[in-house]
């Protein structure tokens, strides 16, 4: 089976601060569901931020669905862009617009037409069990229920992978394990997900693939959640 | 088209003194620099309009037939410099300083003037050298006594000419300088007020384009409504002046519309470049 993300012996080093990834090599499959964890620094945003070529590696090759770092052009970046679903801690809505507007927003932006973009937002928000608060404006709405709307709005597109920063790093235990289950739903409908995490339960509870990062090297891959318990026991 | 207008009315409606101060500001930097245009603009036409007074007089030696005056005025009219020539006889010199100086009409009964010859000079021909070289043409002419010109007077015009032209420029070349750093920098604000949103947008895959088009829109509304409020300005400012003080020139159409338009203009630039800086990173952490 063909990967669709492929990551080759990447390195990113910045001119201050040095090497933010080293040598970091992996694949991720289509329809998977993977973490990424490490403590802060570790290099898992840079890896994100890759990812969606926001920044392109100092040495290696990143490979996503047929664009490679190395010969991707600029403006090839918004058609990547809109086949990926991206959403953070911060959940980074816009403050002036409705739930709905938050979401019709990434339709608009690649042209669609106005009766697609109410049926599908309605749809959507739906999906995200929001489907009561399309007119809420975001500081209306929980933080659970913003991270809904950010998630809503990364799926618009159908994306093959979604590229999740910390998404419930500003929620409560029972916000968080909600996101979880959401992103699983939409993970069995077909979306992979690569989600970086700081939550070792999370990862413990949902015995997925998980990707170890530790000062920008990729110290572990695989599923040994022993493994993962006793090096972040260890760094603490 | 329509997607960027919206989104433009979107960003007025959530921060309209933002934007209102935005066109306010461009407004008065425009304005100072219409203010100046306008002085320097009446200034020149002052000048122009002594320096149209400038004309050469050659009195011509008494006996002179009017016919050997009119041969003088021909080859006189032939010189490129000269725009118009004139022959004033001596009867009429008579009468005229008979009209003119009523009081000593008495003294005038008898006597004699000399003819003379008035020249005017064409635009851009009335410097010092060149009116001196018609002169020394015209004292060739044997039949003629005494070339004038007021040799001084036009030294000085012309001086006055130069530093006005001078000073007009470096005065221009500042206010217009600092007419583009505050647009400039009110242009900035609007967009660093939106960087988060152009983030998002680049984050969601909207096109360099996409995202630029409502900021350059908004740069280029902004600088033109900033125009057209400072030729309002200065158009009361020249009706005030006009009013108490002296009659005054205000600029020509297409002064005005070129002034306006240069403000869209600037306002585009300044847009395209600022959000250019945006345009480059899009995860803030």
């Amino acid at each position: 089976m063909p990967g669709i993300v492929r990551v080759s012996d990447v390195s990113k080093e910045y001119p201050r601060s040095g090497f933010a990834l080293r040598d970091v090599s992996f694949e991720l499959q289509k329809g998977e569901f993977a973490f990424l964890v490490g403590h802060s620094g570790a290099g898992k945003s840079t890896l994100l931020r890759l990812l969606s070529m926001a920044e392109r590696p100092t040495a290696g090759d990143v490979r996503i669905s047929g664009y490679s770092s190395a010969t991707i052009r600029d403006r090839e970046i918004p058609q990547l862009r809109r086949r990926l679903g991206i959403i953070f801690q911060d959940y980074r809505l816009l403050p002036d617009r409705t739930a709905a507007q938050n979401v019709a927003f990434v339709l608009e932006v690649t042209g669609a037409s106005a009766s697609v973009i109410t049926s599908r937002v309605t749809k959507l928000l739906t999906q995200v069990g929001l489907g009561d608060r399309l007119d809420a404006y975001p500081h209306e709405l929980s933080g659970g229920e913003q991270q809904r709307v950010a998630i809503a709005r990364a799926l618009a597109n159908e994306p093959f992978l979604l590229l999740a920063d910390e998404p419930t790093g500003n929620l409560d235990d029972r916000a968080t394990h909600a996101i979880y289950l959401l992103l699983r739903e939409i993970n069995a409908r077909g979306t992979a997900v690569l989600m970086a995490t700081h939550d070792v339960a999370m990862i413990l509870r949902s015995g997925h693939r998980f990707l170890e990062l530790s000062k920008g090297e990729l110290v572990y891959d695989g599923t040994d959640l022993a493994r993962l318990q006793a090096d972040m026991r260890g760094k603490r | 088209m329509r997607l960027a207008f919206r989104e433009l009315l979107l960003a007025f409606r959530r921060a309209p003194l933002l934007g209102v101060l935005g066109v306010v500001t461009i407004a008065f930097s425009l304005f100072a620099f219409g203010l100046f245009g306008l002085v320097s603009l009446n200034v020149r036409s002052a000048l122009r309009e002594v320096e149209d007074r400038v004309e050469i007089r050659a009195f011509l030696h008494e006996g002179v037939s009017d016919d050997e005056a009119r041969a003088l005025l021909r080859s006189m009219a032939a010189v490129p410099a000269v725009a118009e020539v004139g022959y004033v006889s001596p009867d009429s010199a008579l009468q005229r300083a008979r009209s003119e100086l009523q009081e000593f009409r008495d003294v005038m009964d008898g006597a004699f003037l000399p003819g003379s010859v008035e020249l005017r000079l064409r635009e851009g021909q009335r410097d010092p050298a060149s009116v001196a070289a018609v002169s020394k043409r015209l004292e060739a002419f044997p039949i003629v006594e005494e070339v004038r010109y007021g040799r001084e007077w036009v030294e000085k015009l012309y001086r006055l000419q130069e530093i006005a032209a001078l000073a007009g420029t470096a005065l221009g070349g500042v206010f217009a300088l600092v007419a583009v750093i505050i647009i400039g920098s009110t242009i900035r604000v609007s967009i660093l007020a939106r960087t988060r949103e152009i983030e998002i947008m680049r984050l969601v895959g909207a096109t360099n384009g996409f995202v630029r088009l409502p900021y350059l829109l908004d740069g280029a509304i902004k600088g033109l409504l900033g125009g057209v409020t400072a030729v309002a300005l200065t158009w009361t400012v020249q009706q005030l002046v006009n009013g108490m003080l002296m009659a005054t020139h205000f600029f020509s159409g297409s002064q005005i519309a070129g002034g306006i338009a240069a403000g869209g203009l600037l306002g585009l630039i300044v847009s395209w470049l600022s959000v250019g800086r945006h345009l480059k990173g899009v995860w803030r952490d």
